[in-house]
């Protein structure tokens, strides 16, 4: 019965909202490097206490160069019939460039995988449009399939994911024949569900990527905004949500990321009392046209697209979040031991404050913490 | 006896190499140890385990050395123990702690001392955020923390008593500043000393600010050398207390007139 | 300010039978009886008068009779007096309502709507008077199957387990809630009984630790009184996420009642109101919970079962299941009735869902999951006598926490002024003149007296059903009928029509 259950690819119970909590990692090259993600790996197995063995999965971008122009669609599918049905679709609304079935391995742990296929794509319409026709889409198959889900729909970039803890899961996927310059992970401990494939994380919109721990208790108002603005959540997961939100904020609204952690993570009122006019004027607007938007409850995120990674908590930081760097490399963990078991020293070693972004760019200095955060080493006077 | 991978140094001292080892069994390998007679703990290679020290009862009270990052928890419960960090402490450290003392090394994470009953905390670096919270005490049984740097938001909220000592060495400054917010809340017992500056509007609505005093003086004397002593800093320079601010509850019944019937 | 407030109570004294013996006045914490003694006569002002029934109890001549005051504003279905007074007070403080005891809004009691089985003809009901009936019952995880070594011994070891003489534990009541005499007589009568009394958050008196091994010990969020020596001196380690009576909120003990004594188990200082917090600070989230609870294992060198307690709420059925994956060994469950020392009243009366569903949700999703062996599941929140707590097992329960019922056996009237630091029953006081009334000796008999006079009757009903091991009930809802029930309630708790 319970291996039956494990195929689903959605929610078995009809329970308003999945609850899990999780283990996350999070490693950007600055430079656009790509490197091996087996380091990912073992710094996520080191956390395996924080999950449960229900829910393990990793994105990684920059690993498909040679279709780097090409939306990679990571589907799962139920049954062969489910997979003949969705080809039709895919094929009335995409060029196939090509398509296989994901390398995978038997892998003891993981039992009764799905059917897991990788198309390469391009859309039937004008490029300008090419986003939004692959949003849509997915999001039709989503809801409208049964039985069939679509879990990566990026360029050059793919999510890998499923029932299992993160190790295994990576095993399973072979992900050491992967490179790529940014990778998260996330180990997942739901609470009510005998786990599902679908309900792994990362969950991807695009070349967006959500991992997350938490439970977000505004979820509820989340969702119905989502809904009302074109979004159908299926999932009844909060990462579904904030992915869908990012999108929103970032993608259709066109704000700044600085902006949309806010959004998410506004400063108290009481804060925003002490403000400078101007200050206080944006963020007044933002609670008032976004409250809809208020992740309210512990949360820690990190959202990843190309050339861009972001790990933010929520404004009481009530879930954990360590970041780090050495050399070139950003790391973000919710435990410093994970970072140190792959990279002992460090450049340095900080825990933001809740609500405050930390954001890494190809190509700039990982930009968090004034110079002088409040993890500076004492001195030695 | 301990063994595979550990091994009885002298007859009280034990060394054990914790790579890989999944926290119950090396929290079991401890606990044998401190059961065969050992003093003196010292483990390698710690990266992740949670929980160390807190199996080690009703033996001891031992001193565990730990070297690397150890996970949270550390040291909850411990009665007693002295545990020693020469590297970063993670969050929950000293949780529920009930006496012993705990030197961390390097910087410490969220809810530290929390819940604290007795005992002593050392950190040399910042520490993140809720440190103190709930902090206890009775007659002499008085749990103190010292922190080197600064604090995240709420700092000693919820406090029933116990000291904290913020000696704001993250800046070179004599009033070094501290960002951190709702410093205090809910707080009724317990003194925080914090040196440097900290504005009103980052207080907690049932705190209240004042200058230290002569008694304030000798506490923070006997804390600072102590703090000077375990890092190997001139307690001269540290000691310069002119600058600390004591944060008291200003009623110890801050709810008193929340309720009606 | 003048307050504009009606008493509740109207007294009645019959003077030609009073004998001016003035045990009504001694008797009352209140100051609601005194002596005239220039009249000779007793006179009273009920203004304060709780409705506890102490004096009219005691009175030696029956001269005595306290009821509901008829005072009373113009009728009025939407603007019932209780929500007049309550808004009076309000206007006059400016405060939160505070209240005591559980719940005592109408909402519909399931067990009333569930009727059990009995055997006719078709198999034979059974006498427990002259055979066995057997209500023992080992809380604990239980493997998914055991092993058997080649030469028949038993390989398995069984994860640490409790053994109760019958499934009713006394619920948690905290050292300072309720007095040193009232936790002595729960704690003596569990003993003697064979089951369990629970400390709640406040610790356990070092003079009561003789009785640990009959001991749950609490772990809240206030952490008070929480040491090794206490974890390893009970039988059971309990987490407590929630309570029925206050889901989401942390425990309140008024000032008033913090004496010199709860002082020192709480290592607050004496006179400050004991606040726990509302979520425990190490835990916000499914993972920390697996944390805590192998944080207490480490502890208790993994030789104590450790209990989740959580306030049944809208999504109690997966939230146990992810307490369960967390490692719990017992999930108590404590429903919208559940009692309470002191809560806030909209709180108290809003927040929450019926123990009956509540339980029948949690035991089905975990049976749904392949998990139900892992974990034993206490229900606890609103049994009044031997039959609604049969129900709860039949609906899957393991065993049951009581409260309440323990507090009237000792003299409680349910006046839900608990809170106030004032109990003539000498059981919600730490007042030392009103505790010493409450003799252990005497309320422990009381107690023990109730858990016999409980366990007979559900041995008769076991009996009636045809079975004599309290297990063949747990969780055969075959046993249970609904009467007067929706399609979605009789859906919620897997039991089927009555007639059908």
């Amino acid at each position: 019965m319970q291996s039956k259950k494990n195929e689903r690819l959605a929610n078995p119970y009809n329970d308003d909202k999945v609850i899990a909590a999780c283990s996350l990692f999070g490693c950007l090259d600055i430079t656009g490097r790509n490197f091996s993600g087996e380091g990912v790996v073992q710094a996520i197995a080191n956390m395996h206490n924080r999950g449960n063995g229900l829910g393990g999965g990793f994105a990684v971008y920059g690993l498909y160069p040679e279709h780097k122009d090409h939306y990679a669609f990571h589907i799962m599918y139920q049954s062969r019939d489910v997979k003949a049905e969705t080809d039709v679709f895919l094929e009335e609304h995409f060029d196939i460039i090509e398509d296989e079935e994901m390398p995978t391995k038997h892998h003891h742990p993981i039992t009764n995988p799905p059917l897991l296929w990788r198309y390469f794509l391009l859309p039937r319409t004008e490029p300008e449009f090419h986003d939004n026709h692959v949003v849509d889409k997915v999001l039709e198959i989503n809801k409208e399939s049964k039985g069939a889900y679509v879990f990566s729909s990026g360029k050059n970039m793919g999510v890998f994911k499923g029932v299992g803890y993160p190790e295994d899961i990576a095993r399973f996927f072979k992900l050491d024949d992967y490179k790529g310059y940014l990778w998260t992970a996330h180990g997942r401990f739901p609470t009510n569900t005998p786990g599902w494939w679908g309900g792994a994380h990362p969950f991807n919109l695009l070349d967006w990527t959500v991992v997350h721990n938490g439970e977000i208790s505004s979820y509820g108002i989340n969702r119905r905004y989502l809904e009302a603005h074109g979004y159908p959540c299926t999932l009844q997961t909060d990462t579904e949500v904030m992915a869908y939100a990012v999108d929103l904020l970032m993608r259709k609204h066109r704000l700044p990321v600085e902006t949309a952690c806010k959004i998410f993570a506004p400063p108290f009122w009481s804060q925003i009392d002490q403000m400078g006019p101007e200050e206080q004027n944006m963020y007044r607007t933002i609670r008032q046209v976004y409250p809809s938007l208020l992740m309210n409850g512990p949360f820690t995120v990190i959202i990843a697209r190309h050339g861009e990674m972001l790990g933010l908590t929520d404004r009481i930081r009530l879930r954990p979040l360590t970041a780090a760097t050495r050399g070139n490399l950003l790391y973000l963990s919710s435990e410093e031991a994970a970072i140190r078991l792959i990279s002992p020293d460090l450049d340095r070693v900080w825990t933001p404050n809740g609500g405050e972004p930390i954001i890494g760019r190809v190509g700039a200095q990982a930009r968090a913490q004034p110079a002088e955060g409040p993890f500076t080493e004492v001195r030695r006077k | 006896m301990v063994r595979s991978g550990s091994g009885e140094v002298g007859q009280s001292l034990f060394e054990i190499d914790a790579k890989g080892l999944p926290y119950v069994d090396l929290n079991a390998k401890v606990r044998a140890a401190a059961a065969s007679g050992a003093k003196k703990i010292i483990l390698q290679n710690v990266c992740g385990q949670r929980y160390i020290g807190t199996r080690v009862y009703p033996y001891g009270p031992v001193e565990i050395e730990v070297y690397g990052t150890p996970g949270n928890d550390l040291g909850a419960f411990i009665d007693g123990h002295r545990i020693t960090v020469y590297g970063n402490a993670q969050d929950g450290t000293g949780n529920t702690m009930n006496s012993g003392e705990i030197v961390v090394h390097g910087r410490a994470g969220d809810i530290l001392g929390m819940s604290m009953r007795g005992g002593e905390i050392y950190v040399r670096d910042s520490v993140g955020y809720r440190v103190g919270i709930h902090m206890k005490e009775f007659g002499s049984k008085c749990p103190v923390l010292v922190i080197g740097g600064t604090a995240q938001d709420f700092l000693g909220e919820y406090a029933a008593g116990g000291i904290v000592i913020l000696l704001g060495l993250h800046q070179d400054s004599t009033s070094p500043e501290h960002k951190m917010n709702f410093v205090g809340t809910g707080m009724h017992g317990g003194t925080l000393y914090i040196r440097g500056e900290l504005r009103p509007q980052q207080l907690g609505k049932q705190v209240t600010i004042s200058e230290v005093d002569e008694q304030d003086q000798q506490t923070l004397d006997r804390y600072i050398s102590k703090y000077a002593a375990h890092f190997n800093l001139p307690k001269k320079q540290l000691a310069d207390s002119g600058n600390f601010k004591k944060i008291q509850p200003t009623t110890k019944r801050p709810y008193g007139h929340l309720y009606t019937h | 300010m003048k307050s504009y407030s009606l008493p509740d109570f109207l007294i009645e004294r019959d003077d030609s039978r009073c004998i001016r013996c003035r045990v009504c006045e001694r008797q009352c914490g209140w100051n609601v009886h005194s002596y005239d003694a220039e009249e000779d006569k007793m006179v009273h002002n009920e203004q304060d008068c709780a409705g506890c029934q102490r004096c009219a109890v005691f009175c030696p001549t029956k001269a005595l009779i306290v009821r509901p005051h008829p005072y009373g504003y113009r009728p009025n279905a939407n603007w019932t007096k209780d929500y007049l007074s309550d808004l009076k007070k309000q206007a006059e403080t400016g405060s939160i309502l505070l209240t005591g005891m559980g719940n005592d809004k109408s909402f519909p009691i399931y067990w009333d709507h569930l009727v059990l089985n009995a055997s006719q003809v078709t198999n034979p009901s059974i006498d427990p008077l002259r055979e066995p009936m057997e209500l023992r019952t080992y809380l604990g995880r239980k493997p998914d199957r055991i092993e058997v070594l080649e030469d028949g011994t038993l390989k398995t070891v069984l994860a640490p387990q409790i053994k109760l003489e019958t499934p009713i534990l006394f619920s948690a009541m905290s050292y300072g809630a309720i007095s040193f005499q009232a936790m002595e007589s729960l704690a003596r009568a569990a003993t003697e009984f064979g089951t369990m009394f629970n400390t709640g958050e406040g610790g356990l008196p070092r003079s009561l630790r003789k009785y640990g091994k009959n001991a749950v010990v609490q772990c809240a969020s206030g952490r008070f009184g929480v040491d090794l020596e206490y974890l390893n001196t009970g039988a059971v380690v309990e987490i407590k996420i929630g309570q029925g009576a206050k889901p989401g909120i942390g425990g309140h003990l008024p000032g008033k009642k913090v004496t010199d004594a709860i002082s020192e188990t709480r290592m607050i200082p004496a006179g400050t109101d004991a606040l726990s917090p509302a979520p425990h600070h190490d835990i916000y989230s499914i993972e920390d919970l697996s944390m805590l609870i192998h944080a207490l294992k480490e502890a208790t060198n993994y030789e104590k079962p450790i209990s989740v307690k959580i306030a049944a709420v809208h999504n109690a059925a997966a939230i146990a299941s992810g307490i369960v994956r967390a490692g719990a060994d017992i999930v108590a469950i404590d429903g919208l009735r559940g009692s309470t020392g002191a809560a806030p009243k909209s709180i108290r009366d809003n927040v929450g869902i019926p123990i009956e569903l509540a339980l029948a949700a949690v035991d089905t999703r975990l049976r749904q999951e392949g998990i139900r062996n892992q974990a034993s599941i206490i229900a606890a929140g609103g049994f009044r006598c031997s039959s609604d707590i049969v129900k709860a097992i039949a609906l899957g329960a393991d065993a049951v926490y009581i409260g309440t019922p323990a507090l009237i056996a000792m003299g409680c009237t349910v006046c839900q002024k608990c809170y106030s630091g004032i109990c003539n029953w000498g059981i919600c006081t730490t007042n030392p003149y009103l505790s010493k009334r409450l003799n252990p000796n005497i309320a422990s008999r009381r107690l023990t007296n109730l858990l016999n006079a409980w366990s007979h009757e559900m041995k008769e009903m076991l009996g009636g059903m045809g079975v004599n091991a309290i297990e063949s009930l747990r969780g055969n809802r075959l046993h249970l009928r609904g009467v007067g029930l929706q399609e979605w309630e009789l859906e919620v708790l897997g039991v089927r029509g009555a007639g059908r």
